[in-house]
């Protein structure tokens, strides 16, 4: 069997992610044989190339998939995926954008963030918002997969030495174009990999009382999360959503600050190691998965919790 | 131009859904029973684009078994002109529902293809990304602004860094997110109207489609339960328990 995981990197890295997704790959068992497609991405194939387990590098360094388009990245990997028993990429945005097209074009069923490995055609994965964990087999010749990185491990970013190969595969469908992006900047942790993640939901009262939560969050050294109400009202950007439809994480220490508890917030942190629950009102949800809950008011425990910490 | 928008019926959001005892999935008797959300965001937006004069037929379709038909009349009160249900009582997974709308979309010929992001009940997220696959169609997924101009489509797509705008040759298939707007509310006389609009039933036969599924699933389990946990009266506590007792700060 050999294994081709499609890596997420921005030319220069490899994003944590991919690491997770090739702790995936090792507990299906093979060769695992590393994608870096981007344009101008030589740093990426060589940080990719030292970690560990990795046997070889495919670097497809081509402009047409400079912004990972989805068109053209699937058409990519599904012609180099045809000689692998398993393709696997993170489930972020980008894997799950192109993947299910690779699965397609190669007529196979993708199979969406698994979280364990059970066998090598045997998987598990949350359905209904979490609320259920389903083991599935496929019956299909190549395994398409995407894997919820909260569910693995983080392989070892060094210790590999694998060689890098240049793929000169140029994929360009033409049917579609990078108009532009818009990336929030933040010195603070990516949520998807911080250890400790502070969340504030509509009880936050508007975008300027974030501040207090940024402030806590940059004494703790977390990452600043939001429920989909706090999004939808405009006090933070879409990026910051957790739950079913927004990132899923898995921290050691979960804040969630004036956030009801609903399924779809729940589905996006429940396996966080330690949740904290700040909320005036004791009968929320939250409280149910919370350790430790604290029933007040989130602008006077929020500014004492930061004094005291 | 045509619009073909993809929808499913799915337990209501607000259900909180219980594993079967058996484990063969989750209780789905006498559940209340919906309109995908991010169907129903799909069906609101190709119902704007009409009012704007930009769409000028919005076709909804469905694969799934015949009571799948109250959720075609909810789309259709929601503004949708005509109704096919591709009728089966097998649980369809993504591959087999993305070539059946493959069908019908050659029947069709959209320009515009719209479709949820996801399913709330199979969490895939795949059939539309699948569908343009299956017809080279470009794809803007999980949309937050969707714009048609030049016979092109312009899309701002809600990514992990943030949002990135593509543009899109016609046909393009678009997956909705939620913030690409608030579906209205079915009015009374636009219920009554829609039980009058045309509903067409066919067989995933019809398709030529026969294999639906290649995923089987061996078992389907409760998620492992969080013990409760304690409220604790001061904040002074609460930092003494996360240093001490969860050493996590
Ligand atoms: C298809 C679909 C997908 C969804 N996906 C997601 C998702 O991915 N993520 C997500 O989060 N939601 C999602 N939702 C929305 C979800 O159902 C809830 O509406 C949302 O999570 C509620 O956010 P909230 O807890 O911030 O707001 P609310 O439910 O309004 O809760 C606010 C809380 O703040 C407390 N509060 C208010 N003021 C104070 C104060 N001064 N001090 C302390 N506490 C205070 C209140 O007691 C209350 O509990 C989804 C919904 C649908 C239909
Ligand atoms: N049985 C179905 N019939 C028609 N459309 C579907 C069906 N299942 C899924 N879809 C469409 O595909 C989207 C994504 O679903 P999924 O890939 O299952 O998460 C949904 O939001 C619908 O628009």
């Amino acid at each position: 069997m050999s294994i081709l995981v499609y890596a997420e990197h921005d030319n220069a890295s490899i994003k944590g992610a991919t690491l997770n997704t090739i702790t995936a790959a090792k507990a299906i068992g093979g060769d695992i044989h590393v994608l870096v497609a981007g344009q101008g991405a030589q740093a990426a194939a060589d940080a990719a190339a030292k970690i560990d387990g990795v046997s070889k590098v495919l670097l497809a360094d081509n402009a047409a998939y400079g912004h990972q388009l989805a068109e053209n990245v699937s058409a990519l990997v599904a012609e180099l995926g045809k000689g692998y028993s398993h393709i696997l990429a993170p489930a972020t945005t980008n894997g799950k954008n192109f993947l299910p097209r690779v699965a397609a074009l190669l007529d196979v069923n993708q199979i969406s963030e698994i979280t364990k490995v059970v066998s090598p055609d045997t998987f598990e994965r949350p359905i209904y918002a979490g609320n259920a964990i389903a083991t599935v087999q496929s019956t299909d010749a190549i395994k398409v997969l995407t894997v919820r990185p909260t569910g693995f491990d983080a392989a070892a970013a060094t210790g590999g030495s694998a060689a890098v190969e240049a793929v000169a595969v140029a994929k360009d469908a033409g049917t579609s174009k990078f108009v532009g992006e818009e990336l929030a900047k933040s010195d603070r942790p990516e949520l998807a990999g911080a250890k400790i993640v502070v969340s504030g939901g509509r009880g936050m009262g508007n975008g300027d009382n974030f501040k207090i939560l940024y402030s806590l969050a940059d004494k703790l050294g977390a990452a600043v999360g939001a429920s989909r109400a706090a999004v939808d009202a405009g006090f933070v950007p879409n990026d910051m959503q957790v739950g079913q439809t927004g990132k899923v994480v898995a921290p050691q220490l979960y804040v969630a600050v004036g956030i009801s508890g609903a399924i779809q917030h729940l589905a996006g942190m429940k396996d966080s190691k330690v949740i904290v629950a700040i909320n005036k009102d004791a009968e929320a949800p939250i409280f149910s998965v919370a350790d430790y809950g604290i029933v007040g008011d989130l602008f006077d425990i929020v500014p004492q919790l930061e004094k005291l910490v | 131009m045509k619009a073909l928008v993809a929808v499913k019926r799915v337990v209501d959001y607000n259900v909180k859904v219980r594993v079967k005892a058996d484990k063969t999935g989750v209780e789905l008797a006498n559940v209340k029973m919906a309109l995908n959300p991010f169907d129903e965001i799909a069906v609101e937006e190709a119902v704007r684009l009409k009012e704007k004069g930009v769409v000028s037929e919005i076709i909804v379709a469905t694969v799934g078994p015949a009571t799948a038909q109250e959720q075609l009349r909810t789309a259709l009160a929601l503004g949708a002109d005509r109704a096919i249900l591709v009728q089966t009582d097998e649980d369809a997974q993504p591959l087999a529902i993305a070539k059946i709308l493959k069908g019908i979309v050659d029947a069709e010929k959209p320009e515009l293809i719209i479709l949820g992001k996801q399913a709330i009940d199979g969490d895939n997220n795949q059939t539309g990304q699948m569908l343009a696959a299956l017809g080279g169609f470009a794809q803007g997924t999980f949309a937050s602004v969707v714009k048609l101009e030049g016979g092109k489509a312009q899309v701002t797509r809600e990514i992990d860094g943030g949002l990135q705008t593509v543009e899109l040759n016609l046909p393009a298939v678009v997956t909705t997110d939620l913030r690409l707007n608030e579906p209205r509310y079915a009015s009374l006389p636009n219920i009554m109207k829609a039980k009058k609009k045309p509903l067409d039933t066919k067989t995933p036969g019809d398709f030529g489609v026969s294999a639906l599924t290649s995923v089987k699933t061996l078992k389907v389990e409760p998620p492992a339960e969080r013990k409760a946990g304690i409220v604790v009266k001061t904040v002074e506590e609460l930092v003494e328990k996360l240093k001490n007792e969860a050493k996590v700060i």
